[in-house]
């Protein structure tokens, strides 16, 4: 029972990882409509951004204002120069200027900071805490628990922000349609920047996490294949659902890859290793069969 | 071209409000939409906006407001005027700060934001306080009672005359001194048509707003306009009082199904008159 606890505790702690770059994607989406392919690409360009500045010399917390100051930029050469001339396209043209947007970074971004593999140290140690250890018995660690109180404090903040704010009410009505939002005076072109930079602050805490425990390297930009099934799951609408997807899909990897195999194992005998690896995108598509909007996603409301 | 000129009573000179001089608009850089219109809206009036499908009453709209962009459209030539300032080059927000703003065809209410938040976003471009809000809100709930009771509902799952009511209403949060109201009635029963017009016209008297109102619907705009223009293939080819439109012939006999022979079915109408007389 221990055991399950600890497995199921450590697979909620890194959902929460997942779930902070699914968040990038909802916002977005919820914005524009628009699928971002760059997000993952956004992640690894944030991390570089905070390792580069660091490698020459700068102290961490200025790094990160740095890396900060280049996500809101790039939030808004975004809009001037691509979203702007893409005004009222189909969602799938916006969809492939993404794509294009996912290259040039993932392009740009290493020139500019250099490609090798690096360590980032941000302070916070992955250590099992020791409290926990002694009087429960388990190996819990303190960087996913930091971790996991990050994002919990950024969905929150995210959440009020898109439900009470003048702004956070503009972003849904631009999301549902466009052309309305500019009829009543809510400047696109404002309310796209303000997205993007957002979501470059989140790639930001996403690039900065990830980048601490696995190392800044060119893979972070397939964290966002992992966000992919948080959506589906969470519903690509909701803020609060891209965290309980990531919560659903790091829990239940978790434990299909300690508790499956024996299992099937005895069911049809042979070796069955790697669970972990497929098991959130099977997850997803029995999602897509009975709930396709997710969760909490908004329902596509049509009239009859 | 000739227009053709019922006599009026008060010509819409008086004052110069917003005033459209001869504009031309092209989409896609090859159709060409609008061929020269002209038209004025006097402060304090309904100005009606005639004409069947594809006529220009929604592009000369949309040319006003500066949607047209958004659509690859262009005004080439001519220029739009409010209050004596040229307003063709700026942009909906900053046009909608000056006070003019349409509603457009369709109603375009966002669909998962409640009739409420709706309202809300309306009041994008003022800044107000919480309290100044509230004024505004309850202001629109007078007007429209029947948002007021669905104010929790999310837009996409309620009536057709009710998101036509959100829709005027969202745009009445912005304050505005002159709507661009496109095809109000579409879609929607008689009943509920004539409340929705009837609450123009309250809000033209009451709170001092212009329209400049497109319709299909020509009886029922022409009972509650004070003036009126009939557009055709992109020109103005007829304007006047509200009332002498009512009464003249041509439009009874075109738009109205009506002659002097008693009611007639369109099939019979002859359209080779309506060419000589007015695209000659």
């Amino acid at each position: 029972m221990r055991f399950f606890l600890e497995v199921l505790i450590s697979g909620l702690l890194s959902g929460v990882m997942y779930s902070l770059v699914a968040l990038g994607f909802v916002l977005i989406y919820k914005a524009s409509g628009v699928f971002n392919f760059a997000q993952g690409a956004m992640v690894y360009l944030a991390a570089l951004s905070v390792v580069g500045c660091m490698e020459k010399g700068v102290p961490l917390w200025l790094a990160i204002i740095l890396a900060f100051i280049i996500m809101t930029l790039f939030g808004i050469a975004t809009e001037k120069f691509v979203l702007r001339k893409l005004v009222n396209q189909p969602p799938i043209t916006l969809f492939m200027a993404t794509i294009g947007l996912a290259f040039f970074i993932e392009g740009l971004a290493p020139m500019v900071f250099g490609s090798d593999p690096r360590a980032l140290d941000i302070g916070i140690v992955d250590e099992p805490i020791e409290a926990i250890l002694n009087s429960w018995g388990m190996v819990i660690s303190k960087f996913d628990l930091v971790a996991a109180a990050i994002a919990a404090l950024l969905v929150t903040t995210l959440a009020l922000f898109f439900q009470y704010t003048r702004i956070g009410r503009a972003l849904r009505a631009v999301a549902d349609d466009h052309q309305a939002a500019l009829s009543i005076g809510i400047p696109l072109q404002h309310i796209w920047a303000i997205v993007w930079g957002v979501a470059g602050f989140v790639a930001l805490v996403a690039g900065m996490l990830w980048g601490a425990r696995n190392g800044v390297q060119f893979a972070l930009t397939f964290t966002a294949l992992k966000a992919l099934p948080v959506l589906i799951i969470g519903g690509f609408t909701s803020v609060p659902g891209a965290i309980v997807g990531g919560l659903i899909i790091g829990a239940s990897e978790k434990l299909a890859e300690i508790y499956l195999p024996p299992l099937m194992e005895s069911a049809f005998g042979g070796n069955f290793g790697g669970i972990e690896g497929w098991f959130p995108y099977v997850l997803a598509l029995g999602f897509l069969l009975i709930r396709p909007e997710g969760l909490f996603g908004e329902k596509h409301i049509d009239r009859v | 071209m000739t227009v053709a000129t019922v006599p009026t009573e008060a010509a819409p000179t008086a004052e110069r409000y917003l005033t459209i001089n001869n504009i031309e608009v092209i989409y896609d850089h090859v159709i060409l939409v609008l061929k020269g219109v002209s038209l004025d809206v006097p402060k304090g009036k309904i100005v009606a906006l005639l004409g069947a499908n594809g006529a220009g009453k929604t592009t000369t709209l949309k040319a006003i407001s500066n949607l047209l962009r958004a659509e690859r459209g262009d005004v080439t030539k001519g220029s739009v005027e409010f209050k004596n300032n040229r307003v063709d080059q700026l942009s909906p927000n900053e046009l909608v700060r000056r006070g003019v703003i349409q509603v457009m065809e369709g109603r375009h209410c966002f669909a998962h934001l409640t009739l409420e938040e709706n309202l809300l976003t309306g009041a994008y471009t003022r800044s107000i306080s919480r309290s100044g809000l509230k004024e505004a809100l309850e202001k629109v709930y007078h007007y429209f009672p029947r948002l007021k009771t669905r104010r929790g509902s999310q837009a996409g799952y309620t009536s057709g005359g009710e998101q036509q009511m959100c829709a005027i209403g969202r745009a009445l949060m912005a304050k505005p001194e002159m709507i661009l109201l496109d095809e109000p009635s579409m879609g929607l029963a008689p009943q509920i048509v004539e409340e929705i017009f009837g609450i123009v016209k309250d809000l033209n008297q009451k709170e001092n707003v212009s329209f400049l109102l497109a319709e299909q619907n020509t009886l029922m705009a022409l009972r509650y306009a004070d003036f009126g223009y009939i557009l055709e293939n992109g020109r103005v080819v007829m304007e006047g009082d509200a009332e002498n439109l009512r009464t003249n012939e041509d439009v009874k006999e075109f738009y109205l199904g009506l002659s002097s022979s008693g009611r007639k079915s369109f099939k019979d109408v002859k359209h080779y008159r309506r060419r000589k007389r007015w695209l000659s």
